[in-house]
């Protein structure tokens, strides 16, 4: 086996995923949940394709795309922070709705060849023996995803702007007594996470797996939701989630030969271990563990967002 | 968790009405007439006794897993995970058709007790999960979700397969013995013993949360965990029942398709009626008082939609489209309507 060859495969294949992920972490880690994410990923594939097909670039279907998304979670974030409705609730809704109406507008696209994102080697880096191959060989929603993992961490983690987000998404009312717009802010990024998993979806149809039908994305949102779960909320680790399930994905595709069925039952393994993520969060020898190496603590333990899914009110 | 909400008649006319508009408008962007699709939706859910017995037997999973929805809300849980236990209630009922031996009646009530089992028993695993290991319900179940159908699938295609070919396309049928038995009449098979469990059931939970201690006491829990406790309620314990209760119904409905509808085991069991059965109980605002009718409104649409895809050639997705835009205006609408009240309360209230 060609190992360079297969870990650009598996970096070329998560890096949709990485996109919506990051996007879902951004949005919960402020508070709200996009439960829709099957569905915007879904839809927004589906009008990425659909707008690259007509304007016959790649680029106008990715900005549509990302309406697409920014849309959905707009709708959220509207109903969720004016209206004071369910987050799961509309989520829930939104994706089943988004997920009829690509079958049902996307119907007359099925079968069509579309735009392709051309690749792009990075002169210079790619040439670097085995890490170039794997790394620097790729294309622009490649070289993407790294730079939203990136951003994401240092938003977070560098910048007083990420205090804020831990803020909102922690203790919002504390937030509020120092002056900081809780539900504002939430907005934005809310919507700037759905966005995200608008690009996303548009990488799918016109990277990934070129061209529209419905079972393109299948499952891959509910997936993303189970990595950022697993992930612990934090950029880099989601990330490494998403190359885990592209090797358990790789995996999969070569064992098929061997172990008739394996394809269909290995791409279930991030449930369980979400369940078994969440299930650690509060053993008792795993809490030791993080109390004895706290170090350790940060990397191993899954800590949600204090507030998520909650609704702030100001009164 | 607030999952009640006031109801407002006006507003949730207007917010159908809506819906409606923009639906016909999506019709109207590809080209279908809308009315012909509508009269179409109609006949192909009741044009002939057929038809009908078509329709009743996909409405009846729709309004048992619904009725088992309104039951784990009522103690606040999202049972998302309510796919799986409808596929778990299947393939233990398809264990039972395919493997105990007799006649029908002793078969088929033994396959609807497997599928009240294997349907309670995954929901109590989401349950243990949420209250034993602190795993939100809601992913804990969309895990099990697809465990369950990893386990359908690999059944499917493994241990019964069938004779020398290992396809999704599903297991042998079952025998006779073993099917759901439908009565005779208008010339067609109708599926009275199906329905008769859905009305049973749905009668069942509106007095269980109604008329009984056990009712009132899950709604407090569902409510109002804090004070729940402080009465003595022991929240887990009823979290868990809820669990069970709604996991048996969602069985139920697995056990009546596969051994009514599909007659075997398929990998696509659960006919998406778990999820479809969340937004029927989000229009009825989480009371079995509307889930008989709304669940007949979304399968004649289903059904229906159906009809006007071989007719019209129109994807029917439509069918989809409208049941989610129904509910989504039906949410803001109300949504809208409560917060103005609470405004205006609050305007009047203040000296």
């Amino acid at each position: 086996m060609d190992w360079s060859a297969t870990l650009n495969s598996i970096v070329a294949a998560a890096a949709p995923l990485i996109l919506a992920t990051i996007g879902e972490t951004i949005s919960e880690k402020s508070g709200v949940i996009n439960l829709s994410l099957e569905g915007s990923l879904r839809l927004s594939a589906m009008v990425g394709f659909v707008a690259a097909f007509w304007a016959g670039h790649a680029l106008v279907g990715f900005a549509a795309a990302m309406l697409v998304g920014a849309l959905i979670a707009t709708i959220i974030a509207f109903g969720n922070i004016k209206l004071k409705i369910n987050q799961i609730a509309l989520g829930f809704v939104l994706y089943l709705l988004a997920v009829e109406l690509a079958s049902f507008l996307g119907d007359p696209f099925v079968g069509e060849r579309g735009e392709q994102v051309p690749p792009l080697p990075i002169p210079g880096l790619s040439e670097i023996p085995f890490i170039g191959k794997v790394l620097f060989d790729h294309n622009l929603v490649v070289y993407g995803s790294f730079l939203a993992v990136f951003a994401t961490w240092y938003l977070f983690y560098r910048t007083r702007a990420g205090l804020t987000i831990h803020g909102i998404g922690e203790r919002p009312e504390g937030a509020f007594a120092r002056g900081i717009p809780v539900n504002r802010l939430r907005f934005v990024y809310t919507v700037i996470g759905g966005a995200l998993v608008g690009l996303a979806g548009a990488a799918y149809s016109l990277d990934v797996k070129l061209g529209w039908r419905e079972t393109l994305t299948l499952n891959l949102g509910w997936i993303a939701l189970a990595i950022v779960i697993f992930g612990s909320w934090h950029p880099v680790r989601v990330a490494l989630g998403c190359y885990l399930f592209g090797a358990l994905q790789v995996a999969a595709f070569q064992l098929q030969d061997v172990f008739p069925g394996v394809a269909q039952v290995l791409p279930i393994a991030p449930f369980p271990l979400m369940i078994l993520a969440l299930v650690m969060i509060y053993a008792g020898w795993f809490v030791r563990l993080g109390d004895r190496w706290p170090r350790a603590r940060g990397w191993l333990l899954v800590e949600p967002p204090g507030a998520i899914g909650t609704i702030f009110e100001r009164e | 968790m607030k999952t009640r909400t006031e109801f407002h008649p006006l507003p949730t006319i207007l917010s159908v009405l809506a819906a409606l508009v923009v639906s016909v408008f999506l019709l109207w962007l590809t080209g279908a007439p809308p009315f012909e699709a509508a009269g179409l939706m109609l006949e192909g859910a009741f044009g002939s006794a057929d038809k009908i017995a078509n329709t009743l037997l996909a409405w009846t999973p729709l309004v048992l897993a619904s009725a088992g929805l309104v039951v784990t809300f009522a103690a606040g849980m999202w049972n998302i995970g309510v796919e799986g236990q409808i596929v778990m209630g299947a393939i233990a009922a398809s264990f039972v058709a395919r493997e105990v031996p007799g006649e029908a009646w002793l078969v088929v009530p033994l396959t609807l007790v497997a599928g009240v089992v294997g349907g309670s028993l995954w929901a109590m695993l989401a349950g243990v999960l949420r209250t034993k290991g602190h795993v939100n319900e809601i992913f804990g179940g969309l895990g099990l979700d697809f465990v369950a159908a990893g386990v359908a699938v690999y059944l499917v295609i493994g241990p019964w397969s069938r004779e020398g070919t290992a396809s999704t396309s599903g297991t042998d049928i079952f025998r006779e013995e073993a099917w759901l038995p439908t009565t005779t009449m208008f010339g067609t098979e109708m599926p009275l013993l199906a329905v008769t469990l859905a009305l049973t059931a749905t009668v069942a939970v509106y007095y269980l949360l109604r008329g009984t201690r056990f009712g009132l006491r899950l709604k407090a829990v569902g409510q109002s965990p804090r004070s729940a406790f402080l009465m003595g309620i022991p929240n887990d314990r009823y979290i868990l029942y809820a669990f069970a209760v709604g996991g048996a119904l969602a069985g139920i409905a697995g056990a009546v398709q596969a051994t009514g509808y599909h007659h075997k085991l398929v990998p696509s069991v659960s006919g998406g009626y778990g999820f479809l059965g969340i937004l029927v109980v989000l229009l009825a605002g989480f009371s079995a008082k509307w889930i008989v009718p709304i669940a007949l409104f979304f399968v004649t649409v289903s059904v229906g939609s159906t009809t006007m895809e071989l007719r019209l050639g129109l994807d029917s997705a439509f069918g989809g489209v409208l049941q989610a835009v129904i509910v989504l205006f039906v949410m803001f609408g109300t949504a809208y309507a409560t917060e103005r009240r609470r405004r205006s309360k609050a305007w009047s209230s203040d000296p």
